[in-house]
């Protein structure tokens, strides 16, 4: 299967153009190219304080930015220290998390947010829920549309911290906070609920707290949902919608996790993962699976009374 | 049930409080949980028991010093702020 989704990475006459693996695949970051300050010793004594170098007419291109060269000099310093400054600041937020798998969840773009979407609400027709990998690197969601990412999730749960402030037609945002912090304090509870109970069972799973954060981000698309057809149709369609996006979203976090967690038959030959009583692992993905409706009904029942 | 960003930091507080105060040869051996007992065999799966006392170990080590700090503050602001 892997042969496969090479063979298809490279010769998909749909896809995209295979980016090569590493950095460019994300996007290409041109905020950090230095300035192009060539001085080439043309010198117009009448033209003081020209502007930066991008007029290049032929030959006769006024390069000096200053006609005093310590000014020169001190302006060359000066961008090198904030180059300086840049790199201190880059290196310190990467020493608490990974600017890089930071930007690898949200290297999203429309196709595969319409797909995840449908996904999401009907995943009963997906077929093929395998991450697919490119030389042992997940594929970036642009890619793969079993990636987590983390676009949808944070772009709902605006979306739902921004519902909780309507009361009928009427705005008032002094709720907004307290529903804001008591939806982030569920996110981490689960998320530390699942990072112990993968801890405790040795699952060797290649899950990282993002793409936890991600899964468990995912019940806030049926949570919009719910609330939508609650505001529309009144209890009843609440009712309805919570029982269909329930159902999906179990159906969906199940099929997903279960490719993670549950041990696969090619993946060891030592039978690494399966020996300490299977069926405690399909607890923990059915019992994640059966907390988000709960959790879905309890952040959204008071908004629908 | 509302919950505020203090009230995470109160429980998460408490918990690590309630792991920091179990007493390693007091209460833990008595109970089969000790350290000692929780070397087994070289091969993988170590098992829920084990990993639950190492864990247990290990926040009581790294968690320690910091604690002091961190219950300190905690007395000093609550008792000036109710």
């Amino acid at each position: 299967r892997k042969f496969h989704s090479y063979y298809q990475l490279h010769f998909n006459p749909r896809a995209r153009a295979a980016p090569p693996a590493g950095d460019s695949v994300l996007f290409d970051d041109t905020s950090s190219a230095p300035p192009v300050m060539n001085s080439q010793g043309f010198y117009t004594p009448g033209h003081n304080m020209a502007g930066p170098p991008n007029d290049m007419h032929g030959g006769s291109a006024v390069n000096n930015l200053f006609t005093d060269p310590m000014a020169n000099a001190a302006m060359m310093y000066g961008s090198s220290i904030a180059n300086q400054g840049k790199d201190i600041v880059n290196k310190e937020i990467s020493r608490f998390m990974s600017v890089n798998k930071l930007k690898y969840f949200f290297a999203v773009d429309t196709r595969y947010v319409l797909k995840k979407l449908m996904i999401l609400m009907f995943p009963y027709t997906h077929q093929d829920w395998e991450v697919r990998y490119h030389r042992d690197t997940p594929l970036t969601p642009r890619q793969d549309v079993n990636a987590p990412d983390l676009y949808i999730p944070s772009k709902h749960g605006f979306h739902y911290i921004h519902f909780t402030g309507w009361n009928g037609p009427w705005f008032s945002p002094e709720v907004l906070g307290l529903c804001a912090s008591t939806a982030l304090v569920w996110i981490i509870i689960e998320v530390l609920i699942m990072l112990l109970s993968l801890y405790l069972l040795t699952v060797h799973s290649d899950l990282s707290t993002f793409d936890l954060i991600a899964y468990s981000g995912y019940k806030y698309v049926g949570m919009i949902f719910t609330v939508l057809c609650g505001l529309l149709f009144g209890s009843d369609g609440y009712y309805v919608a919570l029982v269909w996006s329930s159902c999906a979203l179990m159906f969906f976090i199940v099929r997903s996790l279960k490719m993670k967690i549950l041990p696969s038959i090619s993946s060891d030959s030592m039978g690494m993962g399966s020996n300490n009583k299977p069926q405690l692992r399909l607890y923990i993905t059915v019992a994640t699976a059966v907390f988000q409706p709960i959790i879905i009904y309890w952040l959204t029942s008071h908004l629908v009374r | 049930m509302a919950f505020t960003l203090y009230s995470l930091i109160q429980a998460a507080i408490l918990c690590i409080n309630a792991v920091a105060v179990l007493h390693e040869e007091r209460f833990l051996s008595k109970i089969g949980w000790g350290v000692e007992q929780s070397v087994g065999g070289f091969g993988d799966e170590p098992g829920i028991k084990v990993q639950l006392m190492n864990l247990i170990r290990s926040v009581r080590t790294v968690m320690r010093v910091p604690l002091i700090g961190v219950n300190s503050v905690c007395i000093v602001l609550l008792l000036l702020f109710g």
